[in-house]
Protein backbone atom coordinates (compact mmCIF):
# COMPACT_ATOMS: atom_id res chain seq x y z
CA UNK A 1 0.00 0.00 0.00
CA UNK A 2 1.28 3.42 -0.95
CA UNK A 3 0.11 6.97 -0.51
CA UNK A 4 2.06 9.72 -2.26
CA UNK A 5 2.19 13.46 -2.87
CA UNK A 6 2.31 14.32 -6.57
CA UNK A 7 3.01 17.19 -8.92
CA UNK A 8 0.13 19.49 -7.88
CA UNK A 9 1.80 20.11 -4.52
CA UNK A 10 4.90 21.43 -6.24
CA UNK A 11 4.72 25.21 -5.89
CA UNK A 12 1.67 25.16 -3.57
CA UNK A 13 2.66 23.31 -0.39
CA UNK A 14 -0.53 24.25 1.46
CA UNK A 15 0.34 21.75 4.29
CA UNK A 16 -3.31 21.26 5.38
CA UNK A 17 -2.59 17.55 5.08
CA UNK A 18 0.05 17.47 7.82
CA UNK A 19 -2.42 18.68 10.48
CA UNK A 20 -4.45 15.48 10.21
CA UNK A 21 -1.63 13.01 9.77
CA UNK A 22 -1.92 10.66 12.77
CA UNK A 23 1.68 9.47 12.52
CA UNK A 24 3.76 12.43 11.27
CA UNK A 25 4.84 10.93 7.95
CA UNK A 26 5.08 14.14 5.87
CA UNK A 27 8.47 15.59 4.95
CA UNK A 28 9.10 18.86 3.16
CA UNK A 29 11.61 20.66 1.02
CA UNK A 30 11.30 24.22 -0.27
CA UNK A 31 8.87 23.25 -3.03
CA UNK A 32 6.57 20.48 -1.80
CA UNK A 33 5.77 17.62 0.60
CA UNK A 34 6.62 13.93 0.46
CA UNK A 35 5.18 10.92 2.34
CA UNK A 36 7.29 8.32 4.09
CA UNK A 37 5.41 5.09 3.44
CA UNK A 38 7.45 3.26 6.06
CA UNK A 39 5.54 5.33 8.61
CA UNK A 40 2.23 6.11 6.84
CA UNK A 41 -0.64 3.92 8.08
CA UNK A 42 -2.64 4.40 4.87
CA UNK A 43 -5.59 6.02 6.67
CA UNK A 44 -6.15 8.51 3.82
CA UNK A 45 -7.12 11.33 6.22
CA UNK A 46 -4.84 13.66 4.26
CA UNK A 47 -6.32 12.98 0.82
CA UNK A 48 -9.51 15.08 1.07
CA UNK A 49 -7.65 17.88 2.91
CA UNK A 50 -5.46 18.78 -0.06
CA UNK A 51 -6.89 21.86 -1.81
CA UNK A 52 -5.35 20.75 -5.14
CA UNK A 53 -5.84 16.95 -4.96
CA UNK A 54 -2.11 16.25 -4.97
CA UNK A 55 -2.33 13.14 -2.78
CA UNK A 56 -3.20 9.73 -4.20
CA UNK A 57 -3.24 6.18 -2.87
CA UNK A 58 -2.56 2.85 -4.53
CA UNK A 59 -4.43 2.21 -7.76
CA UNK A 60 -5.82 5.74 -7.82
CA UNK A 61 -2.35 7.06 -8.59
CA UNK A 62 -2.61 8.43 -12.15
CA UNK A 63 -0.21 6.74 -14.55
CA UNK A 64 1.51 9.98 -15.43
CA UNK A 65 2.21 10.55 -11.71
CA UNK A 66 3.57 7.10 -10.93
CA UNK A 67 7.17 8.34 -10.93
CA UNK A 68 6.35 10.21 -7.73
CA UNK A 69 6.25 6.91 -5.82
CA UNK A 70 10.02 6.66 -6.02
CA UNK A 71 10.55 10.38 -5.47
CA UNK A 72 8.40 10.29 -2.28
CA UNK A 73 10.37 7.29 -1.04
CA UNK A 74 13.73 8.96 -1.63
CA UNK A 75 13.01 12.55 -0.63
CA UNK A 76 11.08 11.65 2.55
CA UNK A 77 14.19 9.91 3.89
CA UNK A 78 16.38 12.96 3.33
CA UNK A 79 14.10 15.73 4.61
CA UNK A 80 12.74 16.86 8.00
CA UNK A 81 9.26 15.90 9.23
CA UNK A 82 6.56 18.57 9.07
CA UNK A 83 3.72 18.25 11.57
CA UNK A 84 2.29 21.74 11.74
CA UNK A 85 0.49 23.91 9.24
CA UNK A 86 2.79 26.34 7.47
CA UNK A 87 2.09 29.26 5.17
CA UNK A 88 1.52 28.12 1.61
CA UNK A 89 4.24 29.04 -0.87
CA UNK A 90 4.01 32.45 -2.56
CA UNK A 91 1.93 31.99 -5.67
CA UNK A 92 0.10 28.95 -4.26
CA UNK A 93 -3.34 30.51 -4.66
CA UNK A 94 -2.64 31.42 -8.27
CA UNK A 95 -1.38 27.92 -8.97
CA UNK A 96 -4.46 26.44 -7.29
CA UNK A 97 -6.72 28.52 -9.52
CA UNK A 98 -4.69 27.59 -12.60
CA UNK A 99 -5.12 23.91 -11.68
CA UNK A 100 -8.87 24.43 -11.60
CA UNK A 101 -9.48 24.07 -7.86
CA UNK B 1 3.82 33.53 46.14
CA UNK B 2 4.08 30.70 43.63
CA UNK B 3 6.43 30.84 40.68
CA UNK B 4 4.92 31.61 37.29
CA UNK B 5 2.70 28.83 36.05
CA UNK B 6 4.28 26.77 33.29
CA UNK B 7 7.82 27.10 34.62
CA UNK B 8 9.92 24.31 36.14
CA UNK B 9 9.23 25.55 39.67
CA UNK B 10 5.48 25.56 39.04
CA UNK B 11 4.70 23.24 36.15
CA UNK B 12 1.30 23.28 34.48
CA UNK B 13 -0.50 20.16 35.72
CA UNK B 14 -2.95 18.85 33.14
CA UNK B 15 -5.26 15.85 33.35
CA UNK B 16 -6.29 14.40 29.98
CA UNK B 17 -9.39 12.27 30.40
CA UNK B 18 -9.40 9.50 27.79
CA UNK B 19 -6.57 7.67 26.05
CA UNK B 20 -7.78 7.45 22.47
CA UNK B 21 -6.42 9.45 19.55
CA UNK B 22 -7.67 12.86 20.70
CA UNK B 23 -6.24 12.30 24.19
CA UNK B 24 -2.83 11.34 22.88
CA UNK B 25 -2.69 14.22 20.41
CA UNK B 26 -3.65 16.64 23.19
CA UNK B 27 -0.92 15.19 25.40
CA UNK B 28 1.61 15.52 22.59
CA UNK B 29 0.72 19.15 21.89
CA UNK B 30 1.00 19.97 25.61
CA UNK B 31 4.30 18.17 26.13
CA UNK B 32 5.86 19.75 23.05
CA UNK B 33 4.59 23.25 23.89
CA UNK B 34 7.88 24.47 25.31
CA UNK B 35 6.26 25.18 28.68
CA UNK B 36 6.90 23.10 31.78
CA UNK B 37 3.89 20.76 31.65
CA UNK B 38 2.99 17.51 33.40
CA UNK B 39 0.35 15.40 31.68
CA UNK B 40 -1.54 12.64 33.46
CA UNK B 41 -3.69 10.67 31.06
CA UNK B 42 -6.66 9.14 32.89
CA UNK B 43 -8.39 6.18 31.27
CA UNK B 44 -11.32 4.24 32.69
CA UNK B 45 -10.19 0.85 31.30
CA UNK B 46 -6.86 -0.76 32.21
CA UNK B 47 -5.88 -0.62 28.51
CA UNK B 48 -5.11 2.59 26.62
CA UNK B 49 -5.69 3.64 22.98
CA UNK B 50 -9.49 3.92 22.97
CA UNK B 51 -11.03 3.47 19.54
CA UNK B 52 -7.75 2.45 17.93
CA UNK B 53 -7.82 -0.64 20.13
CA UNK B 54 -11.59 -1.09 20.40
CA UNK B 55 -12.98 0.57 17.27
CA UNK B 56 -10.62 0.09 14.34
CA UNK B 57 -11.57 -3.19 12.67
CA UNK B 58 -9.27 -6.15 13.35
CA UNK B 59 -8.74 -6.71 9.62
CA UNK B 60 -7.24 -3.21 9.35
CA UNK B 61 -3.97 -3.83 11.20
CA UNK B 62 -2.18 -1.05 9.34
CA UNK B 63 -4.54 1.55 10.85
CA UNK B 64 -3.85 0.14 14.30
CA UNK B 65 -0.22 1.15 13.78
CA UNK B 66 -1.33 4.59 14.95
CA UNK B 67 -0.57 3.01 18.33
CA UNK B 68 3.14 3.13 17.45
CA UNK B 69 2.85 6.93 17.35
CA UNK B 70 1.06 6.91 20.73
CA UNK B 71 3.81 4.78 22.24
CA UNK B 72 6.29 7.47 21.21
CA UNK B 73 4.12 10.18 22.80
CA UNK B 74 3.85 8.13 25.98
CA UNK B 75 7.67 8.12 26.17
CA UNK B 76 7.87 11.91 26.28
CA UNK B 77 9.17 13.24 29.60
CA UNK B 78 6.43 14.15 32.10
CA UNK B 79 3.76 11.89 30.59
CA UNK B 80 2.00 9.50 32.97
CA UNK B 81 -0.80 7.01 32.47
CA UNK B 82 -3.44 6.49 35.14
CA UNK B 83 -5.56 3.79 33.61
CA UNK B 84 -8.37 1.82 35.30
CA UNK B 85 -9.55 5.12 36.82
CA UNK B 86 -13.09 6.20 35.98
CA UNK B 87 -13.65 9.96 36.13
CA UNK B 88 -17.09 10.64 37.55
CA UNK B 89 -17.10 7.39 39.53
CA UNK B 90 -13.66 6.74 41.07
CA UNK B 91 -12.68 10.40 40.98
CA UNK B 92 -15.00 13.40 40.81
CA UNK B 93 -14.37 16.18 38.34
CA UNK B 94 -14.12 18.62 41.27
CA UNK B 95 -11.39 16.46 42.79
CA UNK B 96 -9.49 16.62 39.52
CA UNK B 97 -9.90 20.38 39.50
CA UNK B 98 -8.37 20.54 42.95
CA UNK B 99 -5.20 18.81 41.76
CA UNK B 100 -4.80 20.04 38.19
CA UNK B 101 -4.64 23.47 36.60
CA UNK B 102 -6.50 22.22 33.56
CA UNK B 103 -8.48 19.18 32.44
CA UNK B 104 -8.88 18.16 28.83
CA UNK B 105 -11.83 15.83 28.26
CA UNK B 106 -11.04 13.56 25.33
CA UNK B 107 -13.46 10.81 26.25
CA UNK B 108 -15.04 10.24 22.86
CA UNK B 109 -18.61 9.34 21.96
CA UNK B 110 -19.46 5.98 23.50
CA UNK B 111 -23.22 5.88 23.14
CA UNK B 112 -25.12 5.30 19.95
CA UNK B 113 -27.82 7.31 18.30
CA UNK B 114 -31.25 5.77 18.00
CA UNK B 115 -33.32 5.34 14.87
CA UNK B 116 -36.41 6.42 16.79
CA UNK B 117 -38.70 3.90 15.09
CA UNK B 118 -41.04 1.26 16.56
CA UNK B 119 -39.47 -2.13 17.20
CA UNK B 120 -35.97 -0.74 17.55
CA UNK B 121 -35.41 -2.71 20.74
CA UNK B 122 -36.54 -6.10 19.42
CA UNK B 123 -34.09 -8.95 19.92
CA UNK B 124 -31.88 -9.12 16.85
CA UNK B 125 -31.70 -5.32 16.54
CA UNK B 126 -28.37 -3.93 17.71
CA UNK B 127 -26.12 -0.93 17.48
CA UNK B 128 -22.97 -1.15 15.41
CA UNK B 129 -21.16 0.15 18.51
CA UNK B 130 -22.04 -2.97 20.49
CA UNK B 131 -21.01 -5.32 17.70
CA UNK B 132 -17.75 -3.49 16.98
CA UNK B 133 -16.81 -3.32 20.66
CA UNK B 134 -17.72 -6.99 21.08
CA UNK B 135 -15.61 -8.32 18.21
CA UNK B 136 -12.78 -6.07 19.37
CA UNK B 137 -12.88 -7.56 22.88
CA UNK B 138 -14.06 -4.49 24.83
CA UNK B 139 -14.66 -5.60 28.45
CA UNK B 140 -18.01 -3.74 28.66
CA UNK B 141 -19.33 -5.86 25.80
CA UNK B 142 -17.77 -9.21 26.73
CA UNK B 143 -21.06 -10.73 27.83
CA UNK B 144 -23.08 -9.60 24.81
CA UNK B 145 -24.22 -12.26 22.41
CA UNK B 146 -25.33 -11.89 18.84
CA UNK B 147 -27.60 -14.44 17.25
CA UNK B 148 -26.01 -14.94 13.85
CA UNK B 149 -28.41 -17.71 12.84
CA UNK B 150 -30.43 -15.46 10.52
CA UNK B 151 -29.63 -15.60 6.81
CA UNK B 152 -30.47 -11.97 6.11
CA UNK B 153 -28.75 -9.15 7.98
CA UNK B 154 -29.26 -5.39 7.63
CA UNK B 155 -26.76 -2.63 8.32
CA UNK B 156 -28.18 0.90 8.51
CA UNK B 157 -25.68 3.64 7.72
CA UNK B 158 -23.40 4.90 4.99
CA UNK B 159 -20.10 5.46 6.68
CA UNK B 160 -16.95 3.59 7.53
CA UNK B 161 -18.33 1.90 10.66
CA UNK B 162 -21.21 0.49 8.63
CA UNK B 163 -18.60 -0.73 6.13
CA UNK B 164 -16.61 -2.38 8.93
CA UNK B 165 -19.67 -4.25 10.20
CA UNK B 166 -20.47 -5.43 6.67
CA UNK B 167 -16.94 -6.72 6.17
CA UNK B 168 -16.85 -8.62 9.43
CA UNK B 169 -20.19 -10.24 8.56
CA UNK B 170 -19.09 -10.92 4.97
CA UNK B 171 -15.66 -12.38 5.58
CA UNK B 172 -14.99 -16.01 6.35
CA UNK B 173 -13.45 -16.80 9.73
CA UNK B 174 -10.33 -17.96 7.88
CA UNK B 175 -9.90 -14.40 6.67
CA UNK B 176 -10.17 -13.10 10.25
CA UNK B 177 -8.31 -15.80 12.14
CA UNK B 178 -4.88 -14.15 12.00
CA UNK B 179 -6.14 -10.75 13.20
CA UNK B 180 -6.49 -9.52 16.78
CA UNK B 181 -10.26 -10.18 16.72
CA UNK B 182 -11.49 -11.48 20.08
CA UNK B 183 -11.66 -15.26 20.24
CA UNK B 184 -15.28 -15.24 21.48
CA UNK B 185 -16.25 -13.28 18.35
CA UNK B 186 -14.32 -15.58 16.06
CA UNK B 187 -16.12 -18.57 17.58
CA UNK B 188 -19.53 -16.97 17.13
CA UNK B 189 -18.77 -15.84 13.57
CA UNK B 190 -17.67 -19.38 12.69
CA UNK B 191 -21.25 -20.47 13.26
CA UNK B 192 -22.76 -17.51 11.39
CA UNK B 193 -25.46 -18.37 8.87
CA UNK B 194 -25.61 -14.86 7.44
CA UNK B 195 -25.73 -15.09 3.65
CA UNK B 196 -27.17 -11.76 2.60
CA UNK B 197 -26.23 -8.34 3.95
CA UNK B 198 -28.26 -5.26 3.04
CA UNK B 199 -26.36 -2.01 3.55
CA UNK B 200 -29.00 0.70 3.66
CA UNK B 201 -28.52 4.48 3.52
CA UNK B 202 -31.11 7.22 3.65
CA UNK B 203 -29.42 9.38 1.04
CA UNK B 204 -27.92 8.61 -2.35
CA UNK B 205 -24.58 7.30 -3.64
CA UNK B 206 -23.23 10.84 -4.07
CA UNK B 207 -23.77 11.58 -0.36
CA UNK B 208 -22.35 8.37 1.11
CA UNK B 209 -19.66 9.03 3.71
CA UNK B 210 -17.36 6.09 2.99
CA UNK B 211 -13.74 6.83 2.30
CA UNK B 212 -12.79 5.59 -1.18
CA UNK B 213 -10.58 2.90 0.26
CA UNK B 214 -13.29 1.43 2.52
CA UNK B 215 -15.85 1.42 -0.26
CA UNK B 216 -13.47 -0.20 -2.71
CA UNK B 217 -12.68 -2.88 -0.16
CA UNK B 218 -16.36 -3.86 -0.03
CA UNK B 219 -16.17 -4.70 -3.73
CA UNK B 220 -13.10 -6.90 -3.30
CA UNK B 221 -14.31 -9.46 -0.77
CA UNK B 222 -13.15 -13.02 -1.30
CA UNK B 223 -16.31 -14.78 -0.13
CA UNK B 224 -18.97 -12.20 -0.85
CA UNK B 225 -20.45 -10.78 -4.04
CA UNK B 226 -21.32 -7.12 -4.06
CA UNK B 227 -24.47 -5.92 -5.74
CA UNK B 228 -25.34 -2.35 -6.67
CA UNK B 229 -28.63 -1.55 -8.37
CA UNK B 230 -27.88 0.57 -11.46
CA UNK B 231 -31.19 2.40 -10.89
CA UNK B 232 -29.73 3.86 -7.69
CA UNK B 233 -27.00 5.45 -9.81
CA UNK B 234 -29.45 7.50 -11.86
CA UNK B 235 -28.63 10.65 -9.90
CA UNK B 236 -30.71 13.80 -9.65
CA UNK B 237 -29.40 17.06 -11.10
CA UNK B 238 -28.33 18.37 -7.69
CA UNK B 239 -26.23 15.29 -6.98
CA UNK B 240 -24.62 15.50 -10.42
CA UNK B 241 -23.79 19.14 -9.65
CA UNK B 242 -22.19 18.04 -6.36
CA UNK B 243 -20.02 15.56 -8.21
CA UNK B 244 -18.95 18.14 -10.76
CA UNK B 245 -17.41 20.30 -8.07
CA UNK B 246 -13.72 19.53 -8.43
CA UNK B 247 -13.19 19.75 -4.67
CA UNK B 248 -15.72 16.93 -4.15
CA UNK B 249 -13.47 14.31 -5.72
CA UNK B 250 -13.91 11.81 -2.87
CA UNK B 251 -17.65 11.51 -3.56
CA UNK B 252 -17.03 11.46 -7.31
CA UNK B 253 -14.65 8.57 -6.81
CA UNK B 254 -17.19 6.78 -4.58
CA UNK B 255 -19.81 7.02 -7.32
CA UNK B 256 -17.27 5.78 -9.87
CA UNK B 257 -16.54 2.76 -7.65
CA UNK B 258 -20.27 2.06 -7.28
CA UNK B 259 -20.78 2.32 -11.07
CA UNK B 260 -18.04 -0.25 -11.57
CA UNK B 261 -19.73 -2.54 -9.05
CA UNK B 262 -23.14 -2.08 -10.69
CA UNK B 263 -21.69 -3.11 -14.04
CA UNK B 264 -20.07 -6.23 -12.66
CA UNK B 265 -21.64 -9.71 -12.83
CA UNK B 266 -22.04 -11.61 -9.57
CA UNK B 267 -19.29 -14.16 -9.01
CA UNK B 268 -21.16 -17.04 -7.37
CA UNK B 269 -19.61 -16.37 -3.96
CA UNK B 270 -21.41 -17.82 -0.92
CA UNK B 271 -22.40 -14.43 0.54
CA UNK B 272 -23.88 -11.34 -0.99
CA UNK B 273 -23.71 -7.67 -0.01
CA UNK B 274 -26.44 -5.43 -1.42
CA UNK B 275 -26.02 -1.65 -1.45
CA UNK B 276 -29.35 0.12 -1.02
CA UNK B 277 -29.72 3.86 -1.23
CA UNK B 278 -32.49 6.38 -0.54
CA UNK B 279 -34.29 4.17 1.99
CA UNK B 280 -35.01 4.66 5.70
CA UNK B 281 -36.28 2.19 8.28
CA UNK B 282 -39.87 2.87 9.33
CA UNK B 283 -40.50 -0.03 11.66
CA UNK B 284 -38.93 -3.23 12.90
CA UNK B 285 -41.53 -6.00 13.10
CA UNK B 286 -41.49 -9.36 14.84
CA UNK B 287 -43.01 -11.46 17.61
CA UNK B 288 -40.42 -10.99 20.32
CA UNK B 289 -37.57 -10.81 17.86
CA UNK B 290 -36.84 -9.10 14.57
CA UNK B 291 -38.48 -10.79 11.61
CA UNK B 292 -39.10 -8.02 9.15
CA UNK B 293 -38.00 -4.47 8.40
CA UNK B 294 -40.36 -1.92 6.89
CA UNK B 295 -38.54 0.62 4.76
CA UNK B 296 -39.66 3.80 3.10
CA UNK B 297 -38.26 5.14 -0.15
CA UNK B 298 -36.74 8.63 0.08
CA UNK B 299 -36.09 11.40 -2.36
CA UNK B 300 -33.54 14.14 -1.96
CA UNK B 301 -34.62 17.73 -1.49
CA UNK B 302 -32.51 20.84 -1.32
CA UNK B 303 -29.74 22.53 -3.22
CA UNK B 304 -26.39 20.84 -3.96
CA UNK B 305 -24.49 19.94 -0.75
CA UNK B 306 -27.63 20.77 1.29
CA UNK B 307 -29.75 17.84 0.17
CA UNK B 308 -31.67 15.91 2.79
CA UNK B 309 -33.76 12.75 2.56
CA UNK B 310 -37.55 13.02 2.56
CA UNK B 311 -40.04 10.20 2.54
CA UNK B 312 -41.91 9.47 -0.67
CA UNK B 313 -44.43 7.37 1.26
CA UNK B 314 -43.58 4.32 -0.87
CA UNK B 315 -42.79 1.41 1.45
CA UNK B 316 -41.06 -1.92 1.06
CA UNK B 317 -40.66 -4.90 3.39
CA UNK B 318 -37.55 -6.97 3.95
CA UNK B 319 -37.44 -10.27 5.83
CA UNK B 320 -34.40 -10.19 8.10
CA UNK B 321 -33.33 -11.51 11.48
CA UNK B 322 -30.41 -9.27 12.34
CA UNK B 323 -29.97 -5.51 12.16
CA UNK B 324 -27.15 -3.15 13.08
CA UNK B 325 -27.61 0.59 13.11
CA UNK B 326 -24.62 2.80 12.52
CA UNK B 327 -26.12 6.24 12.26
CA UNK B 328 -23.85 8.17 14.56
CA UNK B 329 -22.68 8.25 18.14
CA UNK B 330 -23.20 10.44 21.13
CA UNK B 331 -21.01 11.28 24.08
CA UNK B 332 -21.89 10.23 27.62
CA UNK B 333 -22.30 12.89 30.32
CA UNK B 334 -19.86 13.10 33.23
CA UNK B 335 -21.13 14.58 36.52
CA UNK B 336 -19.52 17.98 36.98
CA UNK B 337 -19.38 18.78 33.26
CA UNK B 338 -21.97 20.57 31.13
CA UNK B 339 -23.60 18.37 28.50
CA UNK B 340 -25.50 19.10 25.32
CA UNK B 341 -27.89 16.16 25.25
CA UNK B 342 -29.25 16.98 21.81
CA UNK B 343 -25.87 16.82 20.10
CA UNK B 344 -24.33 14.36 22.57
CA UNK B 345 -21.30 16.55 23.16
CA UNK B 346 -19.74 18.78 25.81
CA UNK B 347 -20.62 22.33 24.78
CA UNK B 348 -17.45 24.27 23.99
CA UNK B 349 -16.15 27.48 22.49
CA UNK B 350 -12.70 27.15 20.93
CA UNK B 351 -12.21 23.98 22.95
CA UNK B 352 -13.18 25.61 26.28
CA UNK B 353 -16.16 24.11 28.12
CA UNK B 354 -19.04 26.54 28.49
CA UNK B 355 -21.96 26.41 30.93
CA UNK B 356 -25.68 26.83 30.25
CA UNK B 357 -25.24 30.61 30.02
CA UNK B 358 -22.46 30.14 27.46
CA UNK B 359 -19.86 31.34 29.97
CA UNK B 360 -16.44 29.67 29.86
CA UNK B 361 -15.71 27.34 32.78
CA UNK B 362 -12.08 28.11 33.62
CA UNK B 363 -9.66 25.21 33.34
CA UNK B 364 -11.99 22.76 31.57
CA UNK B 365 -11.45 21.83 27.91
CA UNK B 366 -12.56 19.20 25.42
CA UNK B 367 -11.05 17.63 22.33
CA UNK B 368 -12.05 15.03 19.77
CA UNK B 369 -15.49 13.47 19.42
CA UNK B 370 -16.80 14.71 22.79
CA UNK B 371 -16.09 18.23 21.50
CA UNK B 372 -17.20 18.19 17.89
CA UNK B 373 -19.27 15.00 17.59
CA UNK B 374 -18.34 11.77 15.83
CA UNK B 375 -16.91 12.97 12.54
CA UNK B 376 -13.67 12.40 10.73
CA UNK B 377 -11.10 9.69 11.13
CA UNK B 378 -8.17 9.14 13.48
CA UNK B 379 -6.00 11.94 12.12
CA UNK B 380 -8.83 14.47 12.12
CA UNK B 381 -8.54 14.43 15.89
CA UNK B 382 -4.95 15.60 15.78
CA UNK B 383 -5.84 18.96 14.28
CA UNK B 384 -8.76 19.18 16.72
CA UNK B 385 -6.66 18.46 19.82
CA UNK B 386 -3.93 20.86 18.71
CA UNK B 387 -6.57 23.60 18.44
CA UNK B 388 -7.88 22.90 21.96
CA UNK B 389 -4.38 22.90 23.44
CA UNK B 390 -3.71 26.23 21.73
CA UNK B 391 -6.68 27.69 23.65
CA UNK B 392 -5.48 26.09 26.87
CA UNK B 393 -1.97 27.47 26.54
CA UNK B 394 -3.34 30.92 25.73
CA UNK B 395 -5.29 30.77 29.01
CA UNK B 396 -2.28 29.89 31.19
CA UNK B 397 -1.61 33.49 32.29
CA UNK B 398 -5.19 33.77 33.56
CA UNK B 399 -5.46 30.36 35.28
CA UNK B 400 -5.08 30.36 39.09
CA UNK B 401 -1.32 29.97 39.41
CA UNK B 402 -1.12 28.13 42.74
CA UNK B 403 0.96 24.94 42.60
CA UNK B 404 -1.05 21.76 42.00
CA UNK B 405 -0.09 18.27 43.06
CA UNK B 406 -1.31 16.33 40.01
CA UNK B 407 -1.22 12.56 40.41
CA UNK B 408 0.40 12.84 43.84
CA UNK B 409 -2.82 14.50 44.94
CA UNK B 410 -4.95 11.75 43.45
CA UNK B 411 -2.95 8.85 44.88
CA UNK B 412 -4.40 8.96 48.42
CA UNK B 413 -7.95 9.25 47.05
CA UNK B 414 -7.43 6.24 44.78
CA UNK B 415 -5.85 4.24 47.60
CA UNK B 416 -8.72 5.09 49.93
CA UNK B 417 -11.22 3.92 47.26
CA UNK B 418 -9.24 0.75 46.49
CA UNK B 419 -8.70 1.76 42.88
CA UNK B 420 -5.65 0.07 41.34
CA UNK B 421 -4.39 2.68 38.88
CA UNK B 422 -2.60 1.09 35.94
CA UNK B 423 0.61 2.90 34.98
CA UNK B 424 2.41 2.79 31.66
CA UNK B 425 4.79 0.16 33.02
CA UNK B 426 1.81 -1.89 34.25
CA UNK B 427 0.20 -1.63 30.84
CA UNK B 428 3.41 -2.89 29.20
CA UNK B 429 3.13 -6.02 31.35
CA UNK B 430 -0.49 -6.60 30.30
CA UNK B 431 0.43 -5.85 26.68
CA UNK B 432 3.24 -8.43 26.72
CA UNK B 433 0.84 -11.05 28.11
CA UNK B 434 -1.64 -10.34 25.31
CA UNK B 435 1.03 -10.62 22.63
CA UNK B 436 2.27 -13.90 24.16
CA UNK B 437 -1.28 -15.29 24.23
CA UNK B 438 -1.69 -14.46 20.55
CA UNK B 439 1.51 -16.07 19.41
CA UNK B 440 0.47 -19.76 19.38
CA UNK B 441 -2.73 -18.72 17.57
CA UNK B 442 -0.87 -16.84 14.87
CA UNK B 443 -2.51 -13.60 16.03
CA UNK B 444 -0.75 -10.30 16.75
CA UNK B 445 -2.31 -10.52 20.21
CA UNK B 446 -5.16 -12.19 22.05
CA UNK B 447 -6.77 -9.40 24.05
CA UNK B 448 -7.89 -9.86 27.59
CA UNK B 449 -11.60 -9.19 27.48
CA UNK B 450 -12.21 -8.85 31.20
CA UNK B 451 -10.82 -6.14 33.47
CA UNK B 452 -10.04 -8.73 36.15
CA UNK B 453 -7.89 -10.67 33.67
CA UNK B 454 -5.88 -7.57 32.84
CA UNK B 455 -5.37 -6.67 36.48
CA UNK B 456 -4.49 -10.30 37.16
CA UNK B 457 -1.28 -9.78 35.15
CA UNK B 458 -0.11 -7.31 37.79
CA UNK B 459 1.00 -7.57 41.40
CA UNK B 460 2.03 -11.21 40.97
CA UNK B 461 -1.48 -12.11 39.90
CA UNK B 462 -2.38 -15.65 39.03
CA UNK B 463 -3.18 -15.24 35.34
CA UNK B 464 -1.18 -17.79 33.40
CA UNK B 465 0.94 -16.81 30.40
CA UNK B 466 -0.92 -19.16 28.13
Amino acid sequence: MTTIVTDNCNGCRFTDCVTVCPVACFHADETMLYIDNNVCIQCSACIPLCPVHAIYADDDIPEDQAHWIEINAERSQALPVVTEKQDALPGAEARKAALGY
Amino acid sequence: MDAFLGTERNPLQVAVVGSGPSGFYAAEALLKSGQAVRVDMIERLPAPYGLVRYGVAPDHPKLKEAILAYQVIAQLPHFSLLANVNVGRDIEVDELRAHYHAIVFACGAEADRRLGVPGEDLAGSHTATEFVAWYNGHPDYRERSFDLSAEVAVVIGQGNVAADVCRILAKSVDELRATDIAQHALDALAASRVREIHLIGRRGPAQAKFTNKELKELGELACCDTQVDPRDLALNAESLAELQSKANYISAKNVEILRDLAARALGGRPRRLLFRFLESPLELVGAGRLEELVLVRNRLEGSPFQQSAHSTGETARLRCGLLFRSIGYAGVPIPGCPFDARQGIFPTRDGRLVDATDAVIPGLYAAGWIKRGPSGIIGTNRADSVATVKSLLADVPSLPSGAKAGSAGLAPLLAQRAVRAVSLDDWRVIDAHEVARGEPLGKPREKFTRVAEMLGCLDGGAVSQR
